[in-house]
């Protein structure tokens, strides 16, 4: 059988990106297996689990729940692209120094949640934080420490990742 | 990226902080420092099984038993062949030419039985998921797109799903075996009938426990990459115990031992999951050599549900006896369990209960004890060893029983554990089933627990709010918890599962620490911890120390991750190991110095002299004069800046740890609905290597024992057919729902090795459940309502409250 395709274009991470793709492949499958962004994690497959995250247009969503043609014409940002541009920088070193992660296999759809908590909902307390955060499962932490990386940042008020940060990521990342 | 034409030989990786606390002490051992080498897992950029690319990879899917228990009539397979970019369709009987069949038993577990299980069923599935043929495709959609075109005519045959049916044996699964009993126990202390005659007072009740499963992030999987050229077996697999497989492997499958090359990248959890033999995964590894080429297998979350090991089946009754006084006489425990078609190899499914034997009366002085275990076959999927293994359940009925003890006295539970609870002076300690303790704390962690959590303000309050018609509970329970096995554990059974590990540490030229250890990282942080041993034992900063783990073709032979044993056992031989390459470093130092290296010291990533402190020379000076400049040694000395050190716990069969737990819930009487509103834990597990992991690894342990209480359940039907096989239908813990935990310890080093580290990895989730349920029971006890089966649901909550019907 032949499978339909369509050509999609999707701008990912800032790079401009046109594929034929099929039209039943998943977004996370697609950014997985033909452009290698293997950050996002397949856990459930069925919208539960919110390892698969990805930002579209800025805002977080399930790439298990969503068709890579439904991307064309869109912005599509991943844990790769929001660790180099900085963007995740403070929440990474929160949950760094508050031990928010073990496997790290929640770890990638876990800051985009947090980090739409800090963009959007900077007046959040622990209560809150826990709510927004109830899409995405982790079984190896209690939660609390992510829900103390989260607060931290919040408490330390809106600081853009620095030009000192992003250097500094430079050399430790990729 | 801001690519960096020249980089510093000494990788500039870890935060202030720690560089701090090296330059102000040099020891890390027991700080609270953030995981080295673990940025890449925040940033997208870990290595799991299924981000591995590999030329020539094909992908196998399975096809897998819709019945619970059936005859194969006919299985056709020519469609599916012919399917776009299918390169192989394989059922039991071809592939059991390439891995021969194995028997989950071990020769200590006496009179344990099970069946030959094949990679892939022949002839009959006993448990719906069980596979019976294999599709490989150049993609995974191919392969589950060839799935449709494979049809099977099944003989469904009747399926025993009831524990109690199974041990009537009206229908015998397997019936070469005789029964479905796959491990039957008993054993009594001498005079135990009158003194539980004797007794004042006896209380019994009967508890349930659901089945439930470790639900991992990531799903199991495997790549398996055979290489005809050589005979060589290169396995990339998420698993616990990487020797163990190449062990199996290599038996299995033909292939010599030190052919089998296993490695385990980063795994997204395990719990137990991922240290058994699944057949799907045995079938992959056949695959590859059978058709020589890489081949991968990574479940989906149905085939998880359906096929990762589930645990904790039980319905046993307990029974308690005590004086008047309230002083414990003896413990009287029948529990039946039943654990699929097939006992789990090569671990065997005999150890849960066997531990719910070991275990229960567990924190508790009594003289008597009975038990009577059960473990039976049944059509559902296997269970094995799942986190905390069998510690659930025993410290359920045991912390059930005392408290119901101690209602029936009118006594304060925490009163009566005061009172019943070992003497923190009372050891070397040996109990009644036989078990030993070297030394615990009981009673130091219980009085550390009602002050943190202010028992008497909390029991003050719940009497207040009762009269205001809100119901809270307050639950406590006591633990003790099996850490650092040694071989009695598996290996004296005949497992090839080694009970020692092994460290090897590397000074290299520039003056750091490479650590090669043979226990896995899962995500504990095992890796970060084995760095701030070696580092505070070499005398380097935390920045010097790279770790390796989870590759049998480079690290030494050891037993992986389990039990609570990686910290305990590897980290002593981690120490060890630090400590000669020190002495090494040393020697090194003094030829080059022409002093005795008694005067040296290796502090802060410098030679320094002993006494004075005064740097001698920077490790990157010695290792370049070690490494490259030899000729400038005396003549006949040869420097030795490799050593390895192996560990084996001896001299207990288990180093045991304690804690007691507190849970605080609030139970709406309308909804059945119960709020979680906080949880204390006071647990010693010895030396802590870092207080933040371990308090976030027992926080993590106990949202997986809350798990457990409040939703988890594989429910199945009477034809044994899984009913709520997605995430969206067996309920998980999130974070909305969970309390904040405090976490406070006592530290009991064992004195079985020189760090004195004991497990904590399954504290959290032996004592959650009995704690949770105490708290539930206390909180419904005005109102005359006891509930005994986990999960407690809200609709069992109603029934027993007698607001919906039973």
């Amino acid at each position: 059988m032949s499978e339909a395709r369509m050509t999609t274009h999707v701008l990912v991470n800032g790079q401009a990106i046109e594929r034929e793709v099929p039209v039943r492949q998943h977004l996370v499958d697609f950014l997985r297996e033909d452009l290698g962004l293997t950050g996002s994690h397949l856990g459930c497959e069925h919208g539960v689990c919110g390892a698969c995250q990805v930002m579209i247009d800025g805002q977080v969503q399930r790439g298990c729940l969503t068709l890579a043609v439904q991307v064309d014409g869109r912005r599509v940002d991943t844990i790769e692209g929001l660790s180099d541009s900085g963007e995740l920088a403070q929440l990474q070193q929160a949950f760094l120094a508050h031990n928010a992660f073990q496997c790290g296999y929640c770890s990638s759809g876990m800051l985009l949640t947090a980090l739409h908590i800090v963009r959007h909902h900077r007046q959040a307390d622990r209560e809150t934080i826990r709510d927004l955060l109830s899409g995405n499962y982790c079984r190896c932490t209690g939660y609390q420490a992510i829900v103390d990386a989260i607060e931290s940042v919040l408490r330390a008020g809106s600081q853009p990742a620095s030009a000192s940060v992003l250097a500094a990521l430079g050399t430790k990342g990729a | 990226m801001n690519a960096r034409s020249e980089l510093p030989l000494v990788a500039d990786d870890d935060t202030v902080q720690t560089r701090a606390d090296a330059a102000a002490s040099g020891r890390f051992i027991g700080q609270s420092l953030p995981r080295t080498g673990a940025r890449k897992l925040l940033q997208g950029r870990g290595s799991y099984l299924d981000d591995i690319r590999v030329p020539r990879l094909a992908h196998v899917v399975f096809v897998r038993s819709p019945h619970a228990h059936a005859r194969i009539v006919s299985l056709q397979l020519e469609e599916a062949r012919a399917c776009p970019g299918v390169i192989a369709v394989v059922d039991g009987p071809a592939l059991a030419a390439w891995c021969t069949p194995w028997v989950g038993v071990l020769g200590h577990l006496k009179g344990i039985k099970s069946a030959e299980q094949h990679a892939i069923a022949i002839e009959r599935a006993c448990s719906q998921g069980e596979a019976v043929a294999a599709i490989v495709a150049d993609t995974r959609r191919q392969a589950e797109d060839a799935l449709d075109h494979v049809t099977v005519e099944w003989d469904v045959l009747p399926a025993v799903t009831d524990m109690q049916a199974s041990l009537d044996g009206s229908v015998v699964i397997h019936p070469q075996l005789g029964d479905n009993v796959c491990f039957h126990r008993e054993l009594v202390t001498e005079g135990f009938e009158a003194a539980f005659a004797g007794a004042d007072l006896v209380v019994e009740k009967t508890y349930d426990f659901a089945r439930h499963t470790g639900v991992t992030n990531e799903p199991r999987g495997i790549l398996a990459d055979y290489n005809p050229a050589e005979h060589t077996l290169t396995v990339y697999q998420g698993t616990q115990a990487p020797h163990m497989m190449q062990d199996i492997f290599s038996r299995h499958l033909g292939i010599p031992e030190s052919n089998v090359r296993v490695i385990c990248k980063d795994v997204g959890g395990s719990f137990g999951i991922k240290v058994h033999v699944y057949p799907d995964e045995m079938a992959t590894a056949a695959l590859s050599v059978m058709l020589r080429r890489p081949v991968k297998f990574v479940a989906d979350r149905m085939e998880s549900f359906l096929t990762d090991i589930h645990a904790r089946e039980h319905t046993a009754t307990v029974r308690l006896a005590c004086t008047k006084a309230g002083d414990i006489i003896g413990f009287d425990l029948v529990d039946l369990t039943g654990i699929g078609p097939y006992s789990v190899y090569p671990r065997t499914s005999g150890i849960e209960g066997n531990q719910v034997v070991n275990l229960t009366g567990g924190p508790y002085r009594h003289a008597h004890y009975r038990a009577r275990l059960d473990v039976v076959f049944t059509n559902k999927n296997v269970t094995c060893q799942y986190r905390a293994v069998g510690h659930p359940i025993a410290m359920a009925l045991t912390e059930g029983i005392v408290d119901e003890a101690a209602r029936a006295l009118n006594m304060d539970p925490a009163q009566f554990r005061r009172r019943n609870m070992i003497a923190d002076d009372a050891y070397p300690y040996t109990f009644p089933s036989g078990v030993k303790f070297e030394k615990l704390s009981h009673h130091q962690c219980l009085d550390k627990l009602l002050a943190a959590m202010d028992y008497e303000g909390l029991r003050a309050e719940q009497q207040a709010l009762r009269a205001r018609g809100v119901y809270r509970g307050i639950g406590l329970a006591a633990m003790i918890e099996v850490t650092n096995p040694s071989p009695a554990f598996y290996g004296v059974g005949g497992a090839r599962i080694s009970a020692q590990d092994g460290a090897t540490l590397r000074l290299d030229p520039a003056g750091m620490v490479t650590v090669l250890v043979s226990v896995t990282e899962q995500g504990q942080g095992t890796e970060a911890v084995f760095a701030q041993v070696a580092a505070t034992a070499v005398g380097v900063g935390m920045d010097r120390v790279r770790v390796i783990t989870g590759d049998t073709a480079v690290t030494p032979y050891g037993g992986g991750t389990w039990a609570s044993r990686g910290a305990g056992i590897g980290g002593e031989a981690v120490l060890q190991a630090g400590r000669a390459l020190k002495a090494n470093i040393l020697e090194v130092a003094a030829a080059m110095l022409s002093l005795d290296a008694d005067l040296l010291d290796v502090r802060d990533n410098q030679v320094v002299d002993a006494m004075s402190g005064v740097v001698r020379m920077s490790l990157a000076e010695l290792g370049r004069v070690a490494y490259f400049r030899p000729d400038t040694l005396p003549m006949g000395f040869q420097s030795e800046l490799t050593v390895t050190r192996h560990y084996t716990p001896r001299e207990y069969g288990f180093t045991f740890t304690n804690g007691i737990q507190a849970s605080l819930v609030e139970v709406d009487v309308q909804t059945g609905f119960v709020k979680l509103l906080k949880h204390w834990c006071v647990e010693d597990c010895g030396t802590i290597l870092n207080p933040m992991l371990v308090d976030e690894q027992i926080r993590g342990g106990i949202v997986q024992g809350i798990g457990a209480a409040l939703f988890e359940e594989c429910l199945y039907d009477e034809a044994g057919q899984l009913l709520n096989g997605s995430m969206a239908e067996y309920l998980v813990p999130m974070a909305a729902e969970m309390p904040d935990i405090v976490v406070a310890h006592v530290e009991t080093p064992t004195r079985s090795s020189e760090l004195g580290a004991k497990g904590a990895g399954e504290a959290g989730t032996a004592g959650a459940p009995a704690a949770v349920m105490n708290a539930i029971n206390d909180a419904l006890a005005p109102l005359g309502v006891n509930l005994s089966a986990q999960p407690f649901t809200p609709q069992r909550i109603l029934r027993a409250l007698g607001a919906v019907a039973a």
